[in-house]
């Protein structure tokens, strides 16, 4: 390389920003101010959901363009003169160069599941405007700094997991805190992930027959991959869509094909068959199954987002839900229990803030990324997009009838199960809808909707009632069952990775101990650690199906605590990280956050542990169905003193682990705080970065390429062909 | 990375609907692996390697992932 060349990273000195720059900027500040105060003071009248999708897009333009900016090159101080670990290894297999825009994709695919669609539906029970307000704050000031931080971090440690950076950067105790958290957790979260699938599909043969064809069509998919044509992703995935909708529009056929009867599947059933699923799938290799339904089921999710945000502008909804119901200062809402504060802040975990993040900004992505400061593209604006999609639940889930609403998400013990039953319920929490709106509703999508908890029919429903007023043409059944299709699939993509994941995680710490059992390729301890770790979540799952309170009520909670937990670890790491580094005065970056996500995660913990409110504490619970069922009463939905055992049981099982979990993230936190406390006694201490290796690469950092950028490529480009 | 490809259907065409078409191409090739295999060639070849056939590379791909999931989040 001659000297003519600039460096890559030959970023200019700051220069005053231009004036139509400041213009720009001035505008999309004053849409979303706009966006915000109608949404802030329109109350009574009808508000078009258009002003959520506004604020939310103006703020996330302001926080990408400025905060993201600031982290990326004062804080972090990211540098493109640096190789990054995809140039230094690269090794064609997990090191590998990829263009920004492709792999803000991949990454994008990787975070986003059902818990952004599911959770804002649930949080919806407390009006839309907290909802909208957290999504928003907690992705531009938490969420999206906790992923675009971790990524840059596990890039400058050649892409280490956030387990192995816990150990090394914190400490042995801290690490192995962590790591039992990060396993525990992922059972909930499967298990969770898992119970809204059962939910959607349970007496519900055409979703039943749909899903279910896309086994098939995934294996399919992945046989003609491997041996007709390897290689073409495109064609492959372009026949699974086609087969997927013809498999959707097929299921509405199930009565006439006489499978009805056969496909109509009780909860238990179906919670077996996901059992036996996920044995199988992690076993299988994964290009048989795996890698083809992760495909399938990234098309399919970008497909659907961006054919929301385009019928959301063309159909123009009017929010049927209040901006602050009376649910969210009294705190007895049936969906989930507990007041907005810190309730509405544990149920939208994915979408403003989520600790499973920091388990894929430290994996596969930060092996992939061509220059450092792309992390924030990837890592703020793939959250920023993640953040989307919840700002677009939320709406789908606020423009539907209210009656609807509480009809689908309250448990079958509050609404009775029919129309008539469930419209007095309704009456009861003071809302008027007659039976015959329920019944309508039901007809239009073919399916019963009352007490169809989880999230995933609701959502499914707005999506429908979206879909149905901007394209016309009398298809709500389908769209019902398109959406539930949609989520069904990628969330069996997620019980499949996730039970292949915990299974590698529990054979490499068993492997400690017992060397065969930690190797990868060795059959018996394959299926071994299968079975045991779809064991674990199979046991959450029945018991979350068979709970007379209702499984959702009593798990989401758990699920919701559980991911913010992991996001405290992860955003300690961080905080801990920028110390060592001898940068501590910018440590509220990732401090602030974290002091926020402590302070709700542990309020949260507490009042599900020690409240003696029985509709929040755990204990409570179980203290007060332990004394009716001694005494031979019966509570609540529960039918015989084993139901009334059952919620006992459970109870207390949730109880201990949410104590638990709350334990670890404490100990990684104190552990972390004599770190920090040396570090700034020393002013820095060493940390496991890699040593800085000069790059050759010339990539844009932003999504556009600058002028600058373009000349400095074109340079080496002549250098290149020169030498 | 970002090397022009030989003979797009859109290299002719000038204008929103020509780089509209060219832009279509490139997504189609990034997603479909086929810049990567024809990278893959072209290193072959810079450094007198004997190249794979497609099926050997995509599989040696595959089977490498096999021992590395990344988890899907929720």
């Amino acid at each position: 390389m001659s000297t003519a060349v600039p460096s890559p990273q030959s970023t200019s000195s700051r220069r005053r920003p231009s004036a139509r720059s400041v213009l720009v900027w001035t505008l999309v500040a004053l849409a979303g101010a706009t966006a915000w105060t109608v949404l802030a003071l329109a109350r009574g009248e009808s508000v078009s959901a258009l002003w959520i999708l506004f604020a939310a897009l103006a703020s996330y333009a302001i926080a990408y363009r400025f905060y993201a900016r600031f982290i990326t090159y004062r804080v972090l101080r990211a540098d493109d003169a640096r190789a990054t670990p995809a140039e230094r290894l690269h090794n064609g297999v997990d090191y590998e160069v990829t263009d920004r825009r492709v792999l803000f994709g991949h990454h994008f695919a990787a975070i986003a599941g059902a818990g952004p669609l599911v959770g804002p539906v649930l949080a919806a029970q407390m009006g839309y405007l907290p909802g909208t307000v957290w999504i928003v704050a907690g992705v531009v000031f938490a969420g999206a700094v906790q992923d675009l931080t971790v990524l840059f971090f596990s890039m400058r440690r050649d892409g280490k997991s956030l387990g192995q950076m816990v150990r090394e950067e914190i400490g042995p105790v801290g690490g192995a805190a962590a790591l039992v958290a990060v396993f525990a957790i992922m059972i909930i979260i499967l298990a969770v992930l898992a119970l809204i699938v059962v939910n959607a599909l349970a007496e519900s043969p055409w979703g039943v027959f749909s899903i279910a064809l896309t086994i098939p069509i995934a294996l399919f998919m992945g046989l003609y991959l491997r041996y007709l044509r390897p290689g073409r992703v495109l064609e492959a995935t372009g026949i699974g869509v086609v087969l997927l909708l013809a498999a959707i529009v097929g299921g509405g056929y199930v009565e006439q094909l006489g499978l009805a009867g056969s496909l109509t599947l009780s909860k238990e059933t179906l919670v077996l068959a996901l059992v036996a699923y996920g044995f199988v799938a992690s076993v299988l290799p994964v290009w048989l199954l795996l890698t083809p339904r992760d495909y399938l089921s990234t098309f399919m999710k970008v497909g659907v987002i961006v054919l929301l945000a385009v019928s959301l502008l063309i159909a123009r909804p009017v929010l049927a839900n209040d901006a602050v119901t009376s649910f969210a200062r009294e705190g007895n809402g049936p969906v989930f229990a507990g007041s907005l504060f810190p309730f509405v802040f544990i149920t939208i975990a994915c979408g403003a803030l989520s600790g499973f993040h920091a388990l894929i900004a430290s994996g596969t992505t930060p092996k992939m990324v061509a220059k450092e400061r792309q992390v924030r593209l990837i890592g703020y604006g793939g959250m920023l997009m993640e953040s989307f999609v919840a700002v677009s639940a939320l709406i789908a889930a606020s423009v539907i009838d209210q009656g609807v609403y509480f009809a689908m998400n309250s448990p079958a013990g509050a609404t009775g199960g029919t129309a008539e039953s469930a419209s007095q319920f309704l009456a009861g929490i003071g809302i008027t809808t007659p039976p015959e709106t329920l019944t309508a509703t039901s007809q239009a999508v073919e399916e019963e909707i009352i007490s169809r908890t989880g999230g995933a029919p609701t959502l499914a429903l707005g999506i429908s009632q979206i879909f149905h007023s901007a394209f016309g043409g009398g298809l709500q059944a389908f769209w019902y069952h398109f959406a539930i299709m949609f989520e069904a699939l990628f969330i069996l993509t997620a019980v499949d990775a996730g039970t292949r994941v915990g299974r590698f995680m529990l054979q490499d710490t068993i492997g400690n101990v017992w060397k065969r059992f930690g190797d990868l390729s060795w059959r018996p301890g394959n299926l071994l650690a299968s079975a045991a770790v779809v064991a674990a979540w199979g046991y959450f799952l029945y018991a979350g199906v068979t709970d007379p309170l209702g499984g959702v009520n009593q798990l989401f909670p758990l699920f919701g605590i559980a991911n913010q937990l992991l996001a405290a670890i992860a955003l300690t790491l961080v905080t801990t990280l920028l110390v060592k580094h001898g940068r501590a005065r910018y440590a509220w970056v990732p401090g602030v956050p974290l002091a926020w996500d402590l302070v709700v995660t542990m309020t949260a913990s507490w009042q599900k542990v020690f409240s003696d409110n029985p509709a929040i504490g755990y204990f409570a619970q179980a203290d007060l169905y332990r004394e009716a069922r001694d005494a031979g009463r019966l509570l609540g939905a529960a039918q015989d003193a084993g139901q009334m055992q059952q919620v006992v049981t459970n109870s207390t099982v949730n109880g201990v682990l949410q104590s638990v979990f709350a334990l670890l993230v404490v100990v990684v936190a104190v552990n972390a705080a004599v770190v920090v406390a040396r570090a700034l006694r020393a002013g820095s201490l060493p940390t496991t970065e890699v040593p800085a290796v000069p790059s050759r690469l010339h990539e844009p950092a932003g999504l556009f390429a600058t002028a600058e950028e373009k000349r400095g490529a074109a340079l080496a480009g002549r250098e290149e062909a020169l030498r | 990375m970002s090397r022009a490809p030989a003979r797009a259907p859109g290299a002719a065409l000038r204008g929103a609907w020509g780089s509209a078409l060219r832009g279509l191409r490139w997504c189609a090739r990034q997603v479909d692996g086929t810049d990567r295999w024809e990278e893959h060639l072209r290193e072959c070849a810079e450094h007198g390697h004997r190249p794979p056939t497609r099926r050997e590379f995509e599989r040696r791909r595959a089977d490498a992932r096999a021992g590395a999931v990344s988890s899907r989040c929720c």
